[in-house]
């Protein structure tokens, strides 16, 4: 996956739609500088702003696009894993050991910088039953140290449960928020486990089987007795 | 009995119905408990309720005791595997489950089903709701006090999974859905009997209208409680029937179809402007007939063809984003899936229409009465593997 797309506004394959062109217009005027990158791909639109901005980003999509219905907000960690298929038995294996992995950081749509990134669905759905609504998916880059971004609970009140959800699986910090404490695992879990340097411990304990685990037809059996 | 001492007594009575009445001023506030296993709460959700009196003054739902993990399995799993994850997300609806993880991947593919594979999605998805919503008409009845509605229900469900189980061999886990198509066609003499419980399915609607609306303590218990404003439902992302019934237009299935057919059929989105508990009763059950009609729509204008797309046997998908989301039984459920090429995704977030319709639950439950608590919890209907993923 390449970087192309984060200049998929300007000079990406696919001429964007002009509702999505329009709704970049109106949130470049509110942010300026700190829209830096889009996608328009099959009715979604893919923005990614700085940081800083991200409460502000979220004003901007609820009062001046009308994105008032908030659908999920979460996180990508785009480590690749470090925990490859080594664990996997061996007879999985190409000859030669496990593949070697690679280990660059490679983004996705509308691009990124850094390794953890949050993102968010909003869209509006009210002023047009029956007709294209617009739909934006926010991102944002997160600084490698001490991930932190404000909170949205003042914008979307149902952002509450989905940033305690991020702040445990992903260990980012959201400023403002009330209440930030554990709402799946046990409290004094330690660890994020949907980061990618998370170990899957039931994977590390006993290897995936894989194509092993197919057993042999009964026929088979009887042959080899 | 002397007079001092009867007006001794008469005293000493009078002062006790003060201290009474005065306890009854006073009163304490308590936490009260409900759950994890309470059988109100469809699962293992506890909810923790601060009381005033018989008033709620704040809850707190306590989530987690099903989490699976799903998001990380996801992620060591190839894409054909991951649908027998999801099917567990909402185990009473589990093919619709499939449907927008399947096309969410046909998408980053860049392969379409064959029509008669899109037909007979859809008709399996909306015998899912069936088989989702009836449990619910019932249910609702149950948490009012009102027996028979469930075993109606029991009833009439079953001839439902019968026909999900005659074409996909799993009454609750179908795992039926492929990218690229179905895993086979329908079997023989099952549109016949799919029409059949149709008109069953209609009976049953028809029954639980008679036996709940317009009934006193039904209507008593339901009508006006527990409100949620339009707006409010808007900001805490409340989907499906729940955001119907605070009168907001909005139908997945009609506005956004992507790759099922409900747009070559006739049928209607219902709403209530009243967004009460009882709105949330009657939308559903309008939601049941709609999809019954759309069910036999359906099967009458079904194409002939394959029901698998040319796909190649090990399936990688390329590189990309996709977020596919449709209007499943409980509302509105999406994949964002990442792809970076491989075998299996990279990162996949499920986005579960229960997990946004509880998290209005604090909001909503300030200020109503106890025994409203269950009713509304009832109304709003949630399954927990919804919740916790």
């Amino acid at each position: 996956m390449t970087d192309t797309s984060t200049a998929a506004d300007t000079a990406g394959p696919a001429p964007m739609e002009p509702r999505h062109a329009a709704a970049l217009d109106t949130l470049r005027g509110t942010l300026g500088d700190a829209v830096l990158a889009s996608h328009s791909q099959r009715g979604e639109l893919w923005i990614r702003v700085h940081h800083e901005v991200w409460q502000r980003a979220g004003y901007a999509l609820r009062d001046e696009l009308g994105c008032r219905w908030f659908d999920f907000l979460s996180a990508i960690d785009w480590l690749p894993s470090p925990f490859g298929r080594d664990m996997d038995a061996e007879q999985d294996w190409p000859a030669g050991g496990p593949p070697p992995r690679d280990t660059t950081i490679s983004h996705g749509v509308a691009g990124g910088e850094t390794r953890l990134q949050v993102l968010a669905r909003v869209q509006a759905i009210e002023d047009n039953p029956g007709g294209e609504n617009l739909a934006v998916i926010l991102k944002a880059d997160l600084p490698n140290e001490n991930p932190a971004i404000e909170t949205w609970i003042p914008v979307y009140a149902g952002a509450n449960w989905h940033e305690r959800e991020a702040w445990e699986m992903f260990g980012i910090a959201f400023g403002g928020h009330p209440d930030l404490r554990h709402i799946y695992l046990p409290g004094h879990f330690e660890g994020n486990p949907l980061r990618k340097d998370f170990p899957l411990l039931a994977r590390r304990v006993k290897p995936w089987p894989g194509i092993v685990d197919v057993e042999d037809m009964p026929s088979a059996t009887e042959a080899q007795a | 009995m002397s007079v001092t001492e009867r007006e001794q007594r008469a005293f000493i009575a009078a002062a006790a119905a003060d201290a009474r009445v005065n306890v009854e001023l006073e009163t304490e506030g308590m936490t009260l408990n409900i759950g994890p296993q309470h059988p109100a709460t469809h699962g293992t959700l506890r909810i923790v309720a601060r009381l005033d009196g018989e008033q709620v003054v704040a809850a707190e739902p306590v989530m987690g005791y099903m989490h699976r993990g799903y998001e990380k399995l996801a992620e060591v799993r190839t894409y054909p595997q991951v649908t027998t994850l999801i099917n567990r997300i909402d185990w009473l609806g589990s093919f619709a489950n499939e449907v927008p993880f399947i096309l969410a991947a046909e998408q980053l593919m860049e392969v379409e089903a064959p029509p008669r594979a899109a037909w007979i999605r859809t008709i399996l998805f909306e015998l899912s709701r069936l088989a989702n919503i009836s449990l619910f008409l019932g249910d609702m009845g149950v948490q009012l006090g009102a027996i028979t509605p469930v075993f109606f229900a029991f009833r009439d469900r079953e001839f439902v999974l019968n026909q999900i189980e005659a074409v996909t061999g799993g009454r609750f886990h179908p795992n039926f859905d492929r990218i690229g198509g179905l895993k086979d066609d329908l079997p023989k003499g099952w549109i016949d009997e799919t029409r059949g419980v149709m008109v069953k399915m209609r009976g049953f609607c028809d029954e639980l209208e008679d036996l709940l609306m317009g009934n006193e303590i039904f209507e008593a218990r339901t009508r006006g409680v527990g409100v949620i404003p339009a707006d409010i439902a808007l900001s805490y992302g409340l989907s499906g029937a729940n955001l119907r019934a605070s009168g907001v237009d909005w139908d997945m299935r009609r506005d956004n179809p992507c790759g099922l057919v409900h747009d070559q059929v006739d049928w209607k989105v219902w709403t209530h402007p009243d967004g009460d508990s009882f709105a949330r009763y009657w939308v559903r059950l309008q939601e049941t007939r709609e999809a019954i009609s759309i069910v036999e729509q359906l099967l009458d204008g079904l194409p002939g063809g394959p029901v698998m797309a040319k796909v190649p046997v090990i399936i990688k998908v390329p590189a990309g984003e996709a977020y596919v989301a449709t209007e499943n039984p409980l509302g509105v459920m999406g994949y964002y899936v990442v792809s970076k090429g491989d075998l299996g995704p990279f990162r996949v977030k499920i986005r579960s229409a229960s997990f946004n319709n509880v998290s209005v639950v604090p909001w909503v439950m300030r200020g109503v009465y106890v025994p409203d608590v269950i009713t509304i919890l009832a109304s709003l209907y949630f399954i927990l593997g919804d919740i916790d993923r």
